[in-house]
Protein backbone atom coordinates (compact mmCIF):
# COMPACT_ATOMS: atom_id res chain seq x y z
CA UNK A 1 0.00 0.00 0.00
CA UNK A 2 1.18 3.49 -0.77
CA UNK A 3 2.19 5.57 2.20
CA UNK A 4 1.37 8.92 0.66
CA UNK A 5 -1.43 9.18 -1.84
CA UNK A 6 -2.85 12.18 -3.65
CA UNK A 7 -6.05 11.58 -5.58
CA UNK A 8 -7.00 14.16 -8.18
CA UNK A 9 -5.86 16.95 -5.87
CA UNK A 10 -6.43 20.57 -6.78
CA UNK A 11 -5.65 23.68 -4.78
CA UNK A 12 -6.56 27.30 -5.33
CA UNK A 13 -5.49 30.23 -3.17
CA UNK A 14 -8.00 32.98 -2.60
CA UNK A 15 -6.90 36.52 -1.91
CA UNK A 16 -9.03 39.69 -2.14
CA UNK A 17 -7.25 40.57 -5.39
CA UNK A 18 -7.36 37.26 -7.19
CA UNK A 19 -7.77 33.54 -7.23
CA UNK A 20 -4.60 31.56 -7.88
CA UNK A 21 -4.99 28.02 -9.07
CA UNK A 22 -1.74 26.46 -7.90
CA UNK A 23 -2.33 22.75 -8.39
CA UNK A 24 -4.65 20.85 -10.69
CA UNK A 25 -5.39 17.14 -11.02
CA UNK A 26 -2.42 15.83 -9.06
CA UNK A 27 -2.31 12.06 -8.75
CA UNK A 28 0.61 10.69 -6.84
CA UNK A 29 1.48 7.64 -4.88
CA UNK A 30 4.62 7.20 -2.83
CA UNK A 31 5.72 3.98 -1.18
CA UNK A 32 7.14 3.62 2.29
CA UNK A 33 10.86 4.37 2.34
CA UNK A 34 10.88 5.99 -1.06
CA UNK A 35 12.77 9.20 -1.78
CA UNK A 36 11.04 11.47 -4.29
CA UNK A 37 12.40 14.77 -5.55
CA UNK A 38 10.14 17.47 -6.91
CA UNK A 39 11.39 19.98 -9.46
CA UNK A 40 9.52 22.59 -11.42
CA UNK A 41 9.52 26.27 -12.31
CA UNK A 42 9.47 28.59 -9.32
CA UNK A 43 5.99 29.53 -8.16
CA UNK A 44 4.47 26.40 -9.67
CA UNK A 45 3.20 25.00 -6.40
CA UNK A 46 5.92 22.73 -5.02
CA UNK A 47 5.74 24.18 -1.52
CA UNK A 48 1.97 24.05 -1.77
CA UNK A 49 2.16 20.34 -2.49
CA UNK A 50 4.26 19.77 0.63
CA UNK A 51 1.87 21.85 2.72
CA UNK A 52 -0.96 19.63 1.53
CA UNK A 53 0.88 16.49 2.59
CA UNK A 54 1.76 18.06 5.94
CA UNK A 55 -1.89 18.84 6.60
CA UNK A 56 -1.27 22.58 7.00
CA UNK A 57 -3.39 23.18 3.90
CA UNK A 58 -6.58 21.44 2.85
CA UNK A 59 -7.05 20.65 -0.84
CA UNK A 60 -9.86 22.53 -2.55
CA UNK A 61 -10.43 19.41 -4.59
CA UNK A 62 -9.59 15.71 -4.21
CA UNK A 63 -8.04 13.86 -1.27
CA UNK A 64 -4.68 13.49 0.40
CA UNK A 65 -4.13 10.20 2.19
CA UNK A 66 -1.37 9.02 4.48
CA UNK A 67 -1.33 5.29 5.23
CA UNK A 68 -4.79 5.12 3.70
CA UNK A 69 -6.27 7.73 6.04
CA UNK A 70 -7.42 11.12 4.91
CA UNK A 71 -5.22 13.98 6.11
CA UNK A 72 -7.26 16.42 8.20
CA UNK A 73 -4.56 18.38 9.99
CA UNK A 74 -0.90 18.22 10.95
CA UNK A 75 0.07 14.71 11.86
CA UNK A 76 2.77 13.15 13.98
CA UNK A 77 3.71 11.00 11.04
CA UNK A 78 5.03 14.00 9.12
CA UNK A 79 8.11 16.11 9.73
CA UNK A 80 8.73 19.33 7.83
CA UNK A 81 12.11 20.84 7.10
CA UNK A 82 12.17 24.35 5.73
CA UNK A 83 14.64 26.38 3.74
CA UNK A 84 15.74 28.31 6.81
CA UNK A 85 16.57 26.40 9.91
CA UNK A 86 14.66 28.75 12.25
CA UNK A 87 16.57 27.61 15.26
CA UNK A 88 15.48 29.62 18.26
CA UNK A 89 18.33 31.88 19.39
CA UNK A 90 17.02 31.84 22.94
CA UNK A 91 17.53 28.10 23.22
CA UNK A 92 20.78 26.20 22.99
CA UNK A 93 21.22 23.52 20.35
CA UNK A 94 20.03 20.72 22.56
CA UNK A 95 16.86 22.50 23.65
CA UNK A 96 16.14 23.45 20.06
CA UNK A 97 16.01 19.75 19.27
CA UNK A 98 13.20 19.29 21.77
CA UNK A 99 10.86 21.89 20.25
CA UNK A 100 8.81 19.38 18.25
CA UNK A 101 8.61 16.91 21.09
CA UNK A 102 7.50 19.66 23.48
CA UNK A 103 4.79 20.89 21.15
CA UNK A 104 3.49 17.39 20.58
CA UNK A 105 3.71 16.63 24.29
CA UNK A 106 5.77 13.54 23.60
CA UNK A 107 7.72 11.70 26.28
CA UNK A 108 10.45 14.26 26.98
CA UNK A 109 12.95 11.84 28.47
CA UNK A 110 12.73 9.70 25.41
CA UNK A 111 13.09 12.75 23.20
CA UNK A 112 16.16 13.88 25.13
CA UNK A 113 17.76 10.46 24.76
CA UNK A 114 17.00 10.48 21.08
CA UNK A 115 18.33 14.03 20.69
CA UNK A 116 21.68 13.26 22.31
CA UNK A 117 22.00 10.03 20.40
CA UNK A 118 21.39 11.73 17.05
CA UNK A 119 23.66 14.65 17.93
CA UNK A 120 26.48 12.25 18.71
CA UNK A 121 25.85 10.11 15.69
CA UNK A 122 25.89 13.02 13.30
CA UNK A 123 28.95 14.68 14.74
CA UNK A 124 27.41 17.56 16.66
CA UNK A 125 27.71 16.12 20.16
CA UNK A 126 30.13 18.76 21.38
CA UNK A 127 27.80 21.58 20.31
CA UNK A 128 24.81 20.54 22.42
CA UNK A 129 25.19 23.44 24.82
CA UNK A 130 26.19 26.00 22.19
CA UNK A 131 23.91 28.77 20.99
CA UNK A 132 22.69 28.39 17.39
CA UNK A 133 24.56 31.52 16.35
CA UNK A 134 27.82 29.75 17.09
CA UNK A 135 27.19 27.16 14.37
CA UNK A 136 27.90 27.36 10.66
CA UNK A 137 25.04 27.34 8.16
CA UNK A 138 25.56 23.67 7.32
CA UNK A 139 25.65 22.68 10.97
CA UNK A 140 22.51 24.65 11.69
CA UNK A 141 20.67 22.87 8.91
CA UNK A 142 21.83 19.52 10.26
CA UNK A 143 20.48 20.53 13.67
CA UNK A 144 17.20 21.43 11.97
CA UNK A 145 17.05 17.96 10.44
CA UNK A 146 17.75 16.33 13.79
CA UNK A 147 15.03 18.51 15.36
CA UNK A 148 12.64 17.05 12.80
CA UNK A 149 13.87 13.51 13.45
CA UNK A 150 13.51 13.81 17.24
CA UNK A 151 9.76 14.15 16.71
CA UNK A 152 9.93 10.69 15.10
CA UNK A 153 8.07 11.22 11.83
CA UNK A 154 7.71 8.47 9.23
CA UNK A 155 7.65 10.97 6.41
CA UNK A 156 10.06 13.86 5.86
CA UNK A 157 9.11 16.87 3.79
CA UNK A 158 12.11 18.92 2.73
CA UNK A 159 11.48 22.30 1.13
CA UNK A 160 14.68 23.53 -0.51
CA UNK A 161 16.58 22.69 2.65
CA UNK A 162 20.00 23.47 1.20
CA UNK A 163 19.29 26.51 -0.90
CA UNK A 164 20.55 29.02 1.65
CA UNK A 165 23.95 27.32 1.82
CA UNK A 166 27.09 27.80 -0.23
CA UNK A 167 27.79 25.28 -2.96
CA UNK A 168 30.43 23.27 -1.17
CA UNK A 169 28.41 22.94 1.99
CA UNK A 170 25.31 21.90 0.14
CA UNK A 171 27.10 19.17 -1.79
CA UNK A 172 28.44 17.75 1.42
CA UNK A 173 25.25 18.21 3.37
CA UNK A 174 23.01 16.68 0.71
CA UNK A 175 25.20 13.59 0.87
CA UNK A 176 24.91 13.47 4.64
CA UNK A 177 21.19 14.11 4.73
CA UNK A 178 20.66 11.38 2.17
CA UNK A 179 22.49 8.89 4.35
CA UNK A 180 20.67 10.01 7.47
CA UNK A 181 17.28 9.64 5.83
CA UNK A 182 18.09 6.24 4.37
CA UNK A 183 19.60 5.03 7.62
CA UNK A 184 16.53 6.14 9.56
CA UNK A 185 14.31 4.47 6.94
CA UNK A 186 12.16 7.53 6.32
CA UNK A 187 10.01 8.31 3.34
CA UNK A 188 11.12 11.64 1.89
CA UNK A 189 9.74 14.31 -0.39
CA UNK A 190 12.38 16.83 -1.42
CA UNK A 191 11.66 20.08 -3.22
CA UNK A 192 14.70 21.57 -4.87
CA UNK A 193 15.60 23.72 -7.83
CA UNK A 194 19.00 22.07 -8.09
CA UNK A 195 18.63 19.32 -10.68
CA UNK A 196 21.77 17.46 -9.73
CA UNK A 197 20.59 17.39 -6.14
CA UNK A 198 17.20 16.09 -7.24
CA UNK A 199 18.66 13.32 -9.36
CA UNK A 200 21.46 12.24 -7.07
CA UNK A 201 19.33 11.96 -3.96
CA UNK A 202 16.06 10.49 -5.17
CA UNK A 203 14.59 7.20 -6.29
CA UNK A 204 12.19 9.16 -8.44
CA UNK A 205 12.18 12.71 -9.78
CA UNK A 206 8.83 14.35 -10.31
CA UNK A 207 8.69 17.24 -12.77
CA UNK A 208 5.91 19.76 -12.41
CA UNK A 209 4.56 22.08 -15.05
CA UNK A 210 3.84 25.77 -14.87
CA UNK A 211 0.79 26.98 -12.98
CA UNK A 212 -1.87 25.63 -12.74
CA UNK A 213 0.58 22.91 -12.06
CA UNK A 214 0.23 19.28 -12.96
CA UNK A 215 2.72 16.45 -12.84
CA UNK A 216 4.38 16.67 -16.21
CA UNK A 217 6.49 13.54 -15.79
CA UNK A 218 7.96 11.09 -13.34
CA UNK A 219 11.48 9.76 -13.81
CA UNK A 220 12.64 6.56 -12.17
CA UNK A 221 16.27 7.09 -11.34
CA UNK A 222 18.22 3.86 -11.70
CA UNK A 223 21.89 3.41 -12.23
CA UNK A 224 23.74 0.52 -13.84
CA UNK A 225 26.11 0.57 -10.89
CA UNK A 226 23.16 -0.67 -8.79
CA UNK A 227 21.27 0.80 -5.87
CA UNK A 228 22.91 2.09 -2.73
CA UNK A 229 25.15 4.60 -4.46
CA UNK A 230 25.75 7.75 -2.50
CA UNK A 231 24.63 11.01 -4.13
CA UNK A 232 28.29 11.83 -4.58
CA UNK A 233 28.89 8.67 -6.59
CA UNK A 234 25.66 9.05 -8.53
CA UNK A 235 26.85 12.37 -9.89
CA UNK A 236 29.71 10.46 -11.48
CA UNK A 237 27.64 7.51 -12.68
CA UNK A 238 27.16 6.85 -16.38
CA UNK A 239 23.44 7.52 -16.65
CA UNK A 240 23.53 10.67 -14.56
CA UNK A 241 24.00 13.00 -17.49
CA UNK A 242 21.21 11.34 -19.43
CA UNK A 243 18.75 12.01 -16.62
CA UNK A 244 20.09 15.49 -16.16
CA UNK A 245 19.72 16.45 -19.81
CA UNK A 246 16.29 14.91 -20.15
CA UNK A 247 14.89 16.70 -17.14
CA UNK A 248 16.69 19.92 -18.01
CA UNK A 249 15.12 19.97 -21.47
CA UNK A 250 11.75 19.15 -20.06
CA UNK A 251 11.98 22.01 -17.62
CA UNK A 252 12.84 24.30 -20.48
CA UNK A 253 9.61 23.24 -22.09
CA UNK A 254 10.98 20.79 -24.64
CA UNK A 255 9.67 17.48 -23.51
CA UNK A 256 12.08 14.78 -24.58
CA UNK A 257 11.09 11.28 -23.53
CA UNK A 258 13.87 9.31 -21.94
CA UNK A 259 14.38 5.88 -23.45
CA UNK B 1 50.24 36.78 20.48
CA UNK B 2 48.99 40.07 19.17
CA UNK B 3 51.12 42.06 16.80
CA UNK B 4 52.71 45.41 17.58
CA UNK B 5 50.43 47.12 15.12
CA UNK B 6 47.37 45.70 16.85
CA UNK B 7 48.63 46.77 20.27
CA UNK B 8 49.11 50.18 18.83
CA UNK B 9 45.60 50.18 17.41
CA UNK B 10 44.17 49.23 20.80
CA UNK B 11 46.14 51.96 22.49
CA UNK B 12 44.79 54.57 20.10
CA UNK B 13 41.26 53.32 20.61
CA UNK B 14 41.62 53.49 24.37
CA UNK B 15 43.04 56.99 24.25
CA UNK B 16 40.16 58.11 22.08
CA UNK B 17 37.65 56.60 24.48
CA UNK B 18 39.26 58.39 27.40
CA UNK B 19 39.20 61.66 25.48
CA UNK B 20 35.47 61.28 24.84
CA UNK B 21 34.68 60.73 28.52
CA UNK B 22 36.92 63.61 29.52
CA UNK B 23 35.30 65.94 27.01
CA UNK B 24 31.86 64.96 28.25
CA UNK B 25 32.77 65.95 31.77
CA UNK B 26 34.35 69.18 30.56
CA UNK B 27 31.17 70.19 28.78
CA UNK B 28 29.27 69.81 32.04
CA UNK B 29 31.97 71.63 34.01
CA UNK B 30 32.13 74.48 31.49
CA UNK B 31 28.36 74.81 31.58
CA UNK B 32 28.29 74.98 35.38
CA UNK B 33 31.19 77.39 35.49
CA UNK B 34 29.65 79.71 32.93
CA UNK B 35 26.36 79.61 34.82
CA UNK B 36 28.06 80.40 38.11
CA UNK B 37 30.10 83.26 36.69
CA UNK B 38 27.17 84.67 34.75
CA UNK B 39 25.09 84.77 37.94
CA UNK B 40 27.94 86.20 40.06
CA UNK B 41 28.96 88.92 37.66
CA UNK B 42 25.40 89.91 36.99
CA UNK B 43 25.17 88.92 33.34
CA UNK B 44 21.95 87.22 34.34
CA UNK B 45 19.64 87.77 37.27
CA UNK B 46 20.34 85.06 39.88
CA UNK B 47 16.78 85.46 41.11
CA UNK B 48 15.66 84.01 37.81
CA UNK B 49 18.45 81.53 37.08
CA UNK B 50 19.77 80.66 40.53
CA UNK B 51 23.38 79.43 40.45
CA UNK B 52 25.30 76.15 40.92
CA UNK B 53 26.93 77.03 44.23
CA UNK B 54 23.56 77.95 45.63
CA UNK B 55 22.07 74.76 44.25
CA UNK B 56 24.69 72.73 46.03
CA UNK B 57 24.13 74.34 49.39
CA UNK B 58 20.39 74.20 49.12
CA UNK B 59 20.62 70.60 47.95
CA UNK B 60 22.45 69.79 51.14
CA UNK B 61 19.84 71.64 53.12
CA UNK B 62 16.91 70.05 51.33
CA UNK B 63 18.37 66.60 51.40
CA UNK B 64 19.24 66.52 55.06
CA UNK B 65 16.65 68.76 56.60
CA UNK B 66 13.94 68.95 54.02
CA UNK B 67 12.25 66.08 52.27
CA UNK B 68 14.01 66.15 48.91
CA UNK B 69 15.00 62.52 49.03
CA UNK B 70 11.52 61.48 50.11
CA UNK B 71 10.00 63.41 47.19
CA UNK B 72 12.50 61.85 44.79
CA UNK B 73 11.75 58.42 46.16
CA UNK B 74 8.01 58.99 45.71
CA UNK B 75 8.40 60.08 42.11
CA UNK B 76 10.75 57.16 41.43
CA UNK B 77 8.33 54.66 42.93
CA UNK B 78 5.39 56.10 41.02
CA UNK B 79 7.37 55.86 37.80
CA UNK B 80 8.36 52.28 38.49
CA UNK B 81 4.80 51.24 39.24
CA UNK B 82 3.59 53.13 36.15
CA UNK B 83 6.10 51.35 33.93
CA UNK B 84 5.19 47.95 35.29
CA UNK B 85 1.46 48.55 34.83
CA UNK B 86 1.94 49.85 31.27
CA UNK B 87 4.19 47.00 30.26
CA UNK B 88 1.85 44.36 31.67
CA UNK B 89 -1.43 45.74 30.36
CA UNK B 90 0.15 46.86 27.06
CA UNK B 91 1.62 43.42 26.45
CA UNK B 92 -1.63 41.69 27.29
CA UNK B 93 -3.49 43.93 24.82
CA UNK B 94 -0.84 43.38 22.14
CA UNK B 95 -1.20 39.63 22.66
CA UNK B 96 -4.97 39.91 22.29
CA UNK B 97 -4.50 41.84 19.04
CA UNK B 98 -2.18 39.13 17.76
CA UNK B 99 -4.63 36.47 18.87
CA UNK B 100 -7.59 38.03 17.14
CA UNK B 101 -6.83 39.75 13.88
CA UNK B 102 -10.46 40.77 13.83
CA UNK B 103 -10.22 42.66 17.12
CA UNK B 104 -6.98 44.28 16.03
CA UNK B 105 -8.54 45.44 12.75
CA UNK B 106 -11.62 46.76 14.53
CA UNK B 107 -9.64 48.69 17.14
CA UNK B 108 -6.80 49.91 14.92
CA UNK B 109 -8.23 53.39 14.18
CA UNK B 110 -8.97 53.97 17.86
CA UNK B 111 -5.41 53.15 18.79
CA UNK B 112 -4.14 55.58 16.16
CA UNK B 113 -6.35 58.38 17.47
CA UNK B 114 -5.54 57.65 21.11
CA UNK B 115 -1.86 57.66 20.25
CA UNK B 116 -2.14 61.12 18.70
CA UNK B 117 -4.30 62.53 21.49
CA UNK B 118 -2.31 64.71 23.96
CA UNK B 119 -2.76 62.67 27.11
CA UNK B 120 -2.36 65.75 29.34
CA UNK B 121 -5.83 66.73 28.24
CA UNK B 122 -7.13 63.77 30.22
CA UNK B 123 -5.66 65.12 33.47
CA UNK B 124 -8.85 66.63 34.92
CA UNK B 125 -10.76 63.46 34.12
CA UNK B 126 -8.24 61.29 35.95
CA UNK B 127 -8.29 63.71 38.85
CA UNK B 128 -12.03 63.43 39.21
CA UNK B 129 -12.20 59.70 38.63
CA UNK B 130 -9.16 58.51 40.51
CA UNK B 131 -8.48 61.16 43.14
CA UNK B 132 -5.27 63.06 43.71
CA UNK B 133 -3.09 60.03 44.40
CA UNK B 134 -4.13 57.51 41.78
CA UNK B 135 -4.60 60.06 39.03
CA UNK B 136 -0.78 60.19 38.82
CA UNK B 137 -0.73 56.52 37.83
CA UNK B 138 -3.60 57.21 35.46
CA UNK B 139 -1.55 59.88 33.72
CA UNK B 140 1.66 57.81 33.67
CA UNK B 141 -0.10 54.77 32.20
CA UNK B 142 -2.11 56.87 29.72
CA UNK B 143 1.05 58.35 28.29
CA UNK B 144 3.01 55.10 27.94
CA UNK B 145 0.48 52.35 27.33
CA UNK B 146 -0.47 53.10 23.74
CA UNK B 147 3.18 53.24 22.71
CA UNK B 148 3.74 49.97 24.55
CA UNK B 149 0.93 48.30 22.64
CA UNK B 150 2.17 49.61 19.31
CA UNK B 151 5.81 48.69 19.91
CA UNK B 152 5.14 45.22 21.29
CA UNK B 153 2.66 44.51 18.52
CA UNK B 154 5.07 45.60 15.80
CA UNK B 155 7.66 43.37 17.46
CA UNK B 156 5.27 40.44 17.13
CA UNK B 157 4.79 41.26 13.47
CA UNK B 158 8.51 41.31 12.87
CA UNK B 159 8.89 37.75 14.05
CA UNK B 160 9.26 35.84 10.87
CA UNK B 161 6.14 34.13 9.59
CA UNK B 162 8.16 31.04 8.83
CA UNK B 163 9.21 30.63 12.46
CA UNK B 164 5.52 30.34 13.20
CA UNK B 165 5.14 28.07 10.20
CA UNK B 166 7.69 25.78 11.74
CA UNK B 167 5.62 25.76 14.93
CA UNK B 168 2.50 25.09 12.89
CA UNK B 169 4.14 22.19 11.12
CA UNK B 170 4.52 20.52 14.50
CA UNK B 171 0.84 21.24 15.14
CA UNK B 172 1.44 23.96 17.76
CA UNK B 173 -1.52 25.69 19.39
CA UNK B 174 -1.71 29.47 19.69
CA UNK B 175 -0.77 29.29 23.36
CA UNK B 176 2.30 27.25 22.46
CA UNK B 177 3.28 29.72 19.74
CA UNK B 178 2.92 32.54 22.24
CA UNK B 179 4.91 30.85 24.96
CA UNK B 180 7.61 29.22 22.85
CA UNK B 181 8.16 31.84 20.13
CA UNK B 182 6.34 35.15 20.44
CA UNK B 183 7.30 36.05 24.00
CA UNK B 184 10.93 34.88 23.99
CA UNK B 185 11.53 36.33 20.52
CA UNK B 186 10.11 39.64 21.72
CA UNK B 187 12.56 40.13 24.57
CA UNK B 188 14.67 42.64 22.57
CA UNK B 189 11.44 44.52 21.78
CA UNK B 190 10.40 44.47 25.41
CA UNK B 191 13.72 46.04 26.35
CA UNK B 192 13.40 48.68 23.62
CA UNK B 193 9.86 49.44 24.79
CA UNK B 194 11.09 49.67 28.35
CA UNK B 195 13.67 52.26 27.31
CA UNK B 196 11.03 54.41 25.68
CA UNK B 197 8.71 53.90 28.63
CA UNK B 198 11.20 55.13 31.21
CA UNK B 199 11.11 58.57 29.59
CA UNK B 200 7.39 58.61 28.82
CA UNK B 201 6.25 57.35 32.19
CA UNK B 202 8.40 59.90 33.97
CA UNK B 203 6.74 62.61 31.89
CA UNK B 204 3.36 61.21 32.86
CA UNK B 205 4.19 61.04 36.55
CA UNK B 206 5.56 64.59 36.70
CA UNK B 207 2.58 65.82 34.72
CA UNK B 208 0.28 64.04 37.15
CA UNK B 209 2.10 65.58 40.08
CA UNK B 210 1.81 69.02 38.51
CA UNK B 211 -1.92 68.62 38.31
CA UNK B 212 -2.86 67.12 41.58
CA UNK B 213 -0.25 65.88 43.92
CA UNK B 214 0.99 66.87 47.35
CA UNK B 215 4.32 65.10 47.04
CA UNK B 216 6.97 64.17 44.50
CA UNK B 217 9.41 66.16 42.41
CA UNK B 218 6.65 67.48 40.17
CA UNK B 219 4.93 68.90 43.20
CA UNK B 220 8.21 70.47 44.42
CA UNK B 221 8.77 72.11 41.05
CA UNK B 222 5.27 73.59 40.92
CA UNK B 223 5.54 74.66 44.54
CA UNK B 224 8.96 76.24 43.97
CA UNK B 225 7.59 78.14 41.03
CA UNK B 226 4.64 79.43 42.99
CA UNK B 227 6.77 80.78 45.87
CA UNK B 228 9.41 81.99 43.39
CA UNK B 229 12.22 79.83 44.70
CA UNK B 230 14.22 79.11 41.57
CA UNK B 231 16.79 77.19 43.57
CA UNK B 232 14.17 74.69 44.70
CA UNK B 233 12.95 74.34 41.12
CA UNK B 234 16.45 73.80 39.79
CA UNK B 235 17.41 71.30 42.48
CA UNK B 236 14.23 69.33 41.78
CA UNK B 237 14.96 69.34 38.06
CA UNK B 238 18.47 68.11 38.71
CA UNK B 239 17.06 65.30 40.84
CA UNK B 240 14.68 64.43 38.00
CA UNK B 241 17.60 64.21 35.58
CA UNK B 242 19.44 62.01 38.04
CA UNK B 243 16.39 59.82 38.51
CA UNK B 244 15.91 59.27 34.80
CA UNK B 245 19.62 58.48 34.43
CA UNK B 246 19.32 55.86 37.17
CA UNK B 247 16.19 54.30 35.66
CA UNK B 248 17.84 54.24 32.26
CA UNK B 249 20.90 52.60 33.77
CA UNK B 250 18.76 49.92 35.35
CA UNK B 251 17.14 49.14 31.99
CA UNK B 252 20.59 48.93 30.42
CA UNK B 253 21.69 46.44 33.06
CA UNK B 254 18.54 44.47 32.38
CA UNK B 255 19.34 44.50 28.69
CA UNK B 256 22.85 43.22 29.25
CA UNK B 257 21.52 40.44 31.46
CA UNK B 258 18.83 39.47 28.92
CA UNK B 259 21.35 39.52 26.11
CA UNK B 260 23.60 37.16 27.95
CA UNK B 261 20.75 34.88 28.91
CA UNK B 262 18.87 34.79 25.62
CA UNK B 263 21.76 35.30 23.21
CA UNK B 264 20.07 37.83 21.00
CA UNK B 265 21.93 40.27 18.79
CA UNK B 266 21.47 43.94 18.22
N1 LIG C 1 -0.76 31.90 1.01
C1 LIG C 1 -0.89 32.17 -0.29
N2 LIG C 1 -1.86 33.02 -0.72
C2 LIG C 1 -2.00 33.27 -2.03
N3 LIG C 1 -1.24 32.77 -3.00
C3 LIG C 1 -0.25 31.94 -2.64
C4 LIG C 1 -0.01 31.60 -1.26
N4 LIG C 1 1.03 30.76 -1.21
C5 LIG C 1 1.44 30.59 -2.48
N5 LIG C 1 0.68 31.28 -3.34
C6 LIG C 1 0.82 31.29 -4.79
O1 LIG C 1 0.69 29.96 -5.25
C7 LIG C 1 1.65 29.65 -6.23
C8 LIG C 1 2.48 28.47 -5.80
O2 LIG C 1 3.26 28.83 -4.69
P1 LIG C 1 4.35 27.86 -4.08
O3 LIG C 1 3.72 26.56 -3.75
O4 LIG C 1 4.99 28.58 -2.95
O5 LIG C 1 5.38 27.70 -5.28
P2 LIG C 1 6.83 27.04 -5.32
O6 LIG C 1 7.12 26.48 -3.98
O7 LIG C 1 6.76 26.00 -6.39
O8 LIG C 1 7.79 28.11 -5.72
C9 LIG C 1 2.47 30.92 -6.42
O9 LIG C 1 2.00 31.56 -7.58
C10 LIG C 1 2.19 31.74 -5.21
O10 LIG C 1 2.21 33.11 -5.53
MG1 LIG D 1 8.60 27.12 -2.55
Amino acid sequence: MAQIELKDVGLSYFTPKQETEALRGINLSIRHGEFVSIVGPSGCGKSTLLSLVSGMLKPTKGNVLIDGEEVTGTSRKVGYMLQHDHLFEWRNVFNNLLVGAEIRKMDLNRAKRKASELLERYGLGEFAQHGPSQLSGGMRQRVALIRTLVAEPDILLLDEPFSALDYQTRLKLSDEVFHIIKEQGKTALLVTHDLSEAISMADRVMVMSKRPSTISSMHDIRFEEGGGLSPWKKREAGLYNRYFNAIWKELEGHVVPII
Amino acid sequence: MSSRLYDNYLKVQKRRQRLIVLSRLSVLAAFLLLWELAARWGWVDPMLTSKPSQLLSSFRELAFEGNLLRHTWITGLETLVGIIISMLIGTVIAVLFWWSTFASKVLEPYIVVLNALPKVALGPIFYIWLGDRYSIYGMAVAISIIVTIIMVESGFKEISKTKLKLMESFGASKIQMLRMVLLPASIPHFIATLKVNVGLTLVGVVMGEFLSSKAGLGYLIIYGGQVFQMTLVMVSITMLALLSAILYGVVNLLERYARRKYHYEG
